[in-house]
């Protein structure tokens, strides 16, 4: 499943990161790499933009980006 | 703007020559909100401006202090710079591409990272970057007393040494930690080589080892430690290769790294270094903090968390934001009339003084009076409403806010071409436009850039605002001013997002900058911080009133009382005053250019008003103060300026100035620097077709829909 698709407070792993390399690396300076906890914050309205913890941090994604993440919802 | 003001005042060059044996130079590294402007004002009293949103600190800036140490008590002169946040050393932003070529490429003799102790393990992902390049580190554990109230725990001692480098609870609200890490950055700089590791996987310490020995055993000459080196070499660092490249050890080396990286490939099941590097990097950061953090509590997090709510709840953020938006012009205008009375009539008064001391009729007085005290008075009265507004956006941002209303606005901005962060560049375009055109360089794509700055014209200025409270005043109720105010600027605003997306459909077509970005805590800003960013905004302002607004202002002046030319004998006394304006220089520019204007119901005072605002917005309203009130001066009643707007100028003329002003070409200044933010002078070109053209499209359809709705005559 992908990020995009769980809802708010759902906890899930992240299994691969299928994105270029810029993106890649933006993620994963904020720690957004594979096997990390991820949990869903917020979504903004029509789901455009979420919001996940990662290890205490908020970060913002659009759902292009967090559709290319993919997950296991634990 | 405040932040480049003080960023010119501390940049001093540093060149080689100047350099002594007792100069320190420090690069400040670290991840955005972090705290490091904070902490260079504790270190030293240089004053920045410190913001809550990636990318306020953009150029770097040189502090000098001098630190006396205890034992010898030498003067040790400590430049240091103040590198722009980058969440890792990637070229992902324009403000983590600086800091990356800073690192690698500059002289320095220290790299001093200030780590969030809150986030300590997305902040160690950057350390451990920083280390890997071989320079001498001190790791800043920043923000210790927000840690430590959030139950956070962080063993210094033992970081320091899984790290390698001295590590340093600092804390730039508390003092906490300031006087150890001015110590520790002596020490360091006296020592002969950085003693910094970064520890991976055992299959990839042994080939580290493996190539240390090598060169060891060899006794190659190198200026980095040898596992630095090393790492350098398993990485496929160019540089380091191209350098080895030449020397005779390169035969054998080439044999060993051959081998070493078949090894590491066999291990991770993977051909990509740079993804087993940052992979190796990540489990590194995360193994460091659970060794040497604690939780004892999860109190304090939860307070953003009920914030975010409802601050940004699917359904209520975004009319809450523009709660906060219209709360916001409301007490510009508002609260804002209060004082401008005062100054009002404390002008008027000083220019009645003027004139009974030099005289009524004298070419003199009236160039003070109604030249320069009359030009300057109108924009000084506007000063209330602009500190006001400064105030509130200097708030939305250091709050935390800004990033919230990226996040709420992104799936908007977007479906215009534009970016969740392209919001912050356009609402400092409320502001002012200089510093609104150097916020977007946040934006990393060039095209989501590029329409930004297009249309952050768009955003009325608060240099319009004059404008548009003078002719609200004039033509509305006292009590509808403020809600004309709000749909000015609400509908530039919806004017730029349609020409953002006939830009982005039509000439920057192409792919969408990715969204990922860090939300912020909620913080309290300090006094200290909002006071300065606002005294700063207000200094620029008057600054601004003082200098090209006076000289526009006399210079206006002139134009509209020379040459003399002799009055008929048969005109009315009445008449006399815009007989003279209307034949000089001032009266033949706006008659020359008067069939452009005239068919949006504008008559050659308004046109020269318009073009005197391309020198500077705020120009327009005290042109109109001397064409008008110079045009009448018969009159006993000293009427102002906003009774005789209302008396000349008819309604419908009035809303297509009012929608010219809002698009026409920013001021001077800030087309100088929209030049150097979009990277060539052409672009000026484009923006002032497109401006003018959609100004002059608009307030003809204005014009005219007016007259059909109002029959305004």
């Amino acid at each position: 499943m992908k990020l995009d698709e769980l809802h708010i407070d759902d906890k899930a792993i992240i299994i691969n990161i299928d994105a270029d390399k810029t993106l890649k690396d933006r993620l994963s300076s904020f720690g957004i790499v594979r096997n990390e906890e991820v949990t869903v914050k917020s979504l903004s309205l029509a789901n455009q933009t979420i919001e996940i913890d990662v290890d205490g941090t908020l970060i913002a994604l659009r759902a292009t980006e967090a559709h290319k993440i993919e997950v296991k919802k634990i | 703007m405040a932040q480049t003001e003080m960023i010119t005042i501390f940049k001093t060059v540093l060149k080689d020559e100047d350099r002594k044996m007792d100069s320190i130079t420090v690069a400040l590294a670290g991840q955005p909100n972090v705290g490091k402007s904070s902490l260079i004002n504790a270190i030293s009293n240089a004053k920045l401006r410190v913001g809550n949103f990636s990318g306020v600190t953009v150029d770097k800036t040189e502090v000098v202090y001098k630190l006396c140490d205890e034992v010898k008590c030498t003067d040790y002169e400590v430049h240091i710079i103040d590198l722009p946040g980058a969440y890792s050393l990637t070229e992902y932003t324009i403000e983590e591409k600086v800091t990356k070529s800073f690192l690698l490429n500059e002289e320095y003799d220290i790299i001093v990272n200030v780590v969030d102790s809150t986030h300590l393990q997305r902040n160690l992902l950057l350390t451990t970057q920083l280390l890997e390049l071989g320079k001498k580190v001190i790791v800043a554990l920043n923000m210790s007393d927000e840690a430590k109230k959030e139950g956070i725990e962080i063993d210094e001692k033992q970081l320091s040494s899984i790290l390698g480098v001295p590590c340093i609870k600092t804390s730039a609200s508390t003092k906490e930690g300031i006087d150890e890490l001015k110590q520790a950055i002596v020490d360091v700089y006296n020592k002969p080589q950085t003693t910094s590791k970064v520890i991976y996987s055992d299959f990839i310490e042994e080939e580290i080892e493996n190539i240390s020995n090598f060169l060891e055993d060899r006794g190659y000459k190198s200026d980095i430690p040898y596992r630095h080196l090393a790492v350098k070499l398993l990485k496929e660092d160019k540089d380091t290769y191209v350098k080895l490249h030449d020397e005779p050890i390169w035969i054998e080396l080439q044999d060993i790294i051959k081998d070493a990286l078949s090894h590491i490939y066999l291990h991770t099941n993977s051909k990509n270094l740079e993804e087993i590097f940052a992979d190796e990097r990540f489990a590194f950061a995360k193994g460091a903090k659970m060794e040497v953090m604690s939780l004892k509590s999860m109190r304090a997090k939860s307070i953003t968390q009920k914030i975010d709510n409802i601050l940004i709840d699917k359904i209520w953020g975004i009319p809450i934001f523009l709660f906060f938006m219209w709360g916001l012009f409301q007490l510009t205008f508002e609260l804002g009339s209060v004082p401008m009375d005062y100054i009002d009539s404390l002008f008027g008064w000083l220019g009645d003084s003027v004139k009974s001391i030099l005289g009524e009729d004298t070419q003199l007085a009236s160039l003070v009076a109604d030249g320069m005290i009359s030009g300057v008075g109108a924009v000084v009265m506007f000063l209330p409403n602009i500190v006001i507004l400064f105030l509130g956006i200097a708030l939305l941002e250091t709050t935390g806010y800004m990033a919230r209303v990226a996040f709420l606005l992104d799936g908007f901005f977007h479906k215009f071409g534009l970016h969740g962060k392209s919001f912050i560049p356009l609402v400092t375009g409320f502001g002012c436009s200089v510093p609104a055109y150097m916020a977007a360089r946040t934006l990393k794509n060039p095209k989501d850039k590029l329409i930004t700055l297009f249309i952050i014209g768009f955003m009325s200025c608060g240099a319009r605002l004059p404008i548009y409270v003078l002719f609200a005043g004039a033509f509305f109720s006292q009590e509808s001013a403020g809600n004309i105010l709000f749909i000015i600027y609400i509908s530039g605003a919806l004017l730029g997002l349609i020409m953002a997306k006939i830009l982005k459909t039509f000439v920057f077509k192409g792919e969408d900058e990715p969204f990922v970005m860090e939300m912020p805590k909620y913080r309290l800003p300090s006094a200290k911080l909002i006071w300065h960013t606002v005294y700063g905004q207000a200094k620029s302002y008057l600054n601004k009133a003082g200098t090209f607004i006076l000289g526009a202002s006399m210079l206006i002046w002139f134009a509209s009382h020379y040459p003399k030319v002799d009055i008929p004998q048969n005109i009315d006394t009445n008449q006399i005053k815009l007989y003279e304006l209307e034949h000089s220089y001032l009266g033949k520019i706006g008659h020359a250019s008067e069939p452009f204007f005239s068919p949006l119901g504008m008559d050659w005072r308004m046109a020269v008003s318009l073009e005197a605002g391309l020198a500077a917005k705020e120009v327009v309203v005290s042109t109109l103060g001397v064409l008008y009130s110079l045009g009448d001066e018969v009159d006993e009643k000293d009427s102002g300026l906003i009774e005789q707007i209302k008396a000349n100028i008819p309604f419908a003329s009035a809303i297509a100035f009012i929608v010219f002003v809002m698009i026409y070409l920013p001021c001077f200044a800030a087309s100088m620097v929209f030049v150097k933010e979009a990277g060539g002078w052409r672009y000026l070109v484009y923006l002032f077709f497109m401006t003018t053209a959609t100004a002059w499209i608009l307030s003809f359809i204005a014009y005219n829909l007016t007259k059909l709705l109002v029959g305004g005559v």
